[in-house]
């Protein structure tokens, strides 16, 4: 199975890598998937007071695709605003990075690492999470 | 030093030259059919069969008439198992194998299950290695065969063949051994190991592809299989279809190699992966998989903690190896070897598999090692899961969601 450049392009120079310190207020950290499943991906977001994504760094457990997926996923999170960051689809992803089907999960995978770190921001600001449609595994 | 590194002796190896060279006069001048009996070009080819015939009965410490030609060991596994299933169901119906062989014998006894075969499925203890008092409790006086591989080809272990076919013929069964990735590679003695039928393939032992053999023992007892093939007969009737000649021609050559270099290069290759193992398991939480004594010599299959193996396969593009991940996997499940041995799904899917060959040097091992080496290091910076080990999180304290 050959990899697409993009793929090869951010994993071998991932974009953000790295930790934000989760007991800021302002940081949401969003943790998905499982070690039995072979990918964990971690994506965390900083986000100022007028709702703007003012950065993201990402850790992830998996294969190639996973890891592209996280960090292109966190180079389109820097300066979106909140609601711009939730519409992002994991079919944005998979066309970027031309996946293959086997492939797909992996940007369900940032979909919802991006969800999930959206709604931990909202829950510790006081905010209700946002309902997503539960995703399609 | 070329790139990239071939490391993956265990999925196929690559044709030895002097094997080429033995095999290019049976494409050219000595194409004849070998069951052409009227004419030189059949007695060429023939001949040519025939001393292969020996060279690969040698291998094995068999007779050249206990030597069946197929076109693999996926074929040969079929051969023996629907063979004996159907030539002995008068005699019982009884097969025990285990949960770790080739899914050539696993398939093959799924199928005949369907035809009215009862078949056990023995796990394998800790290390790989089969519980011989299991064994023992499972065999039933219906228990025609017994069939479990010699060495396994994702973790190397060899599995106790002696005292596995005293059992299987105590209790009246025969005893089947896929020895597919041992012979060759280390001494295989179809007498003194006690096997009845064995399956060997040419292109593990650096012979071409699409031949192999069956080895079916002739002496206490004559073992019989029936023909799966139907035909002209070839193979004293147990195998129809023209010989394929210079592959035939080929495998011999191999196996003549492989005897007269087999003590030099086994010693060779376990000094290899010897040192690669012991470089490779310096780093903090990478464990070896399955029995290191009872082991083939070129073999390692090693975890590496918090890191997925298809994510570290790609790290390590200079090096060509394989993975228990499930990423690598049609199925995508992880390794049922792996799990077979009791070792977690994350575990077996940070697996890889080192196969050494004829062709690896020390210089090829020097560089595996500092690219696996790196490449861990590198991915385990990327990995959330390793900085939750190094804060002393539980990870099974989390909740995964699974997906």
């Amino acid at each position: 199975m050959a990899y697409s450049d993009k793929v090869i392009d951010h994993y071998t120079n991932p974009r953000n890598v790295g930790t934000l310190d989760k007991s800021s207020h302002k940081v949401g950290t969003g943790l998905v998937g499982a070690p039995e499943c072979g990918d964990v991906m971690r994506l965390q977001i900083e986000v100022d007071d007028n709702n703007v994504i003012t950065d993201a760094k990402f850790k992830t457990f998996g294969c190639g695709s996973a890891i592209a997926s996280s960090s292109l996923a966190t180079e389109w999170l820097k300066g979106k605003s909140i609601d711009d960051a939730m519409a992002i689809d994991n079919m944005d992803i998979v066309e970027e990075l031309a996946l293959p089907p086997v492939k797909i999960h992996c940007s369900v995978l940032a979909e919802d690492a991006i969800k999930a770190a959206i709604n931990d921001y909202r829950v510790k600001n006081g905010l209700a999470p946002i309902e997503t449609e539960k995703s399609h595994h | 030093m070329d790139f990239p590194i071939y490391l993956d002796n265990n999925a196929t190896t690559p044709l030895d030259p002097r094997v080429l060279e033995a095999m290019l006069p049976y494409f050219n001048s000595k194409f004849g059919n070998a069951a052409s009996r009227n004419h030189a070009f059949g007695w060429a080819a023939e001949e040519g069969v025939d001393y292969a015939r020996e060279q690969v009965a040698k291998l094995i410490g068999a007779n050249e008439k206990e030597i069946i030609f197929t076109s693999g060991a996926t074929e040969s596994d079929n051969l023996a198992i629907k063979g004996v299933f159907e030539m002995y169901k008068d005699k019982g119906n009884h097969v025990i194998t285990t949960i770790t062989e080739h899914k050539a014998v696993l398939d093959t006894c799924k199928h005949i299950e369907k035809l009215g075969a009862r078949v056990t499925y023995l796990g394998v203890k800790e290390d790989g290695l089969v519980d011989l008092a299991e064994l023992e409790a499972a065999m039933t006086p219906e228990t025609i065969l017994v069939s479990i591989m010699y060495g396994n080809n994702e973790i190397g272990v060899i599995q106790p063949i002696k005292e596995i076919s005293a059992i299987a013929h105590k209790h009246g069964a025969l005893f089947m051994t896929d020895a597919t990735q041992a012979v060759g590679k280390i001494p295989v003695d179809v007498n003194a190991d006690g096997i009845d039928l064995l399956a060997m393939t040419a292109h593990k032992m650096y012979g071409p592809k699409g031949v192999g053999a069956l080895y079916v023992r002739r002496k206490g007892p004559r073992v019989k299989v029936t023909a799966q093939m139907d035909g002209g007969g070839h193979e004293r009737g147990m195998r129809s279809g023209t010989l394929n000649v210079p592959g035939i021609v080929g495998f011999g050559k191999a196996c003549e190699l492989c005897y007269n270099e087999m003590e030099s290069e086994a010693a060779r290759l376990s000094a290899m992966r010897d040192r690669l193992q012991r470089e490779l398991t310096v780093l903090e939480e990478s464990y070896v998989n399955g029995n290191v004594e009872h082991r083939l010599p070129h073999v390692a299959n090693i975890s590496f903690k918090y890191v997925e193996g298809e994510g570290l396969m790609m790290a390590m593009k200079d090096l060509a190896v394989s993975s228990g991940s499930a990423c690598t996997s049609a199925s995508l499940e992880p390794s049922y070897v792996l799990k077979s041995l009791g070792l977690s799904d994350d575990l077996a899917h940070s697996s890889i598999r080192f196969g050494l060959g004829r062709f690896t040097t020390d210089e090829e091992i020097d560089h595996a090692i500092a690219v696996t080496k790196h490449s861990v290091t590198h991915l385990r910076e990327l990995s959330p899961l390793w900085e939750m080990f190094k804060e002393g999180i539980d990870l099974d304290s989390i909740e995964w969601a699974e997906h």
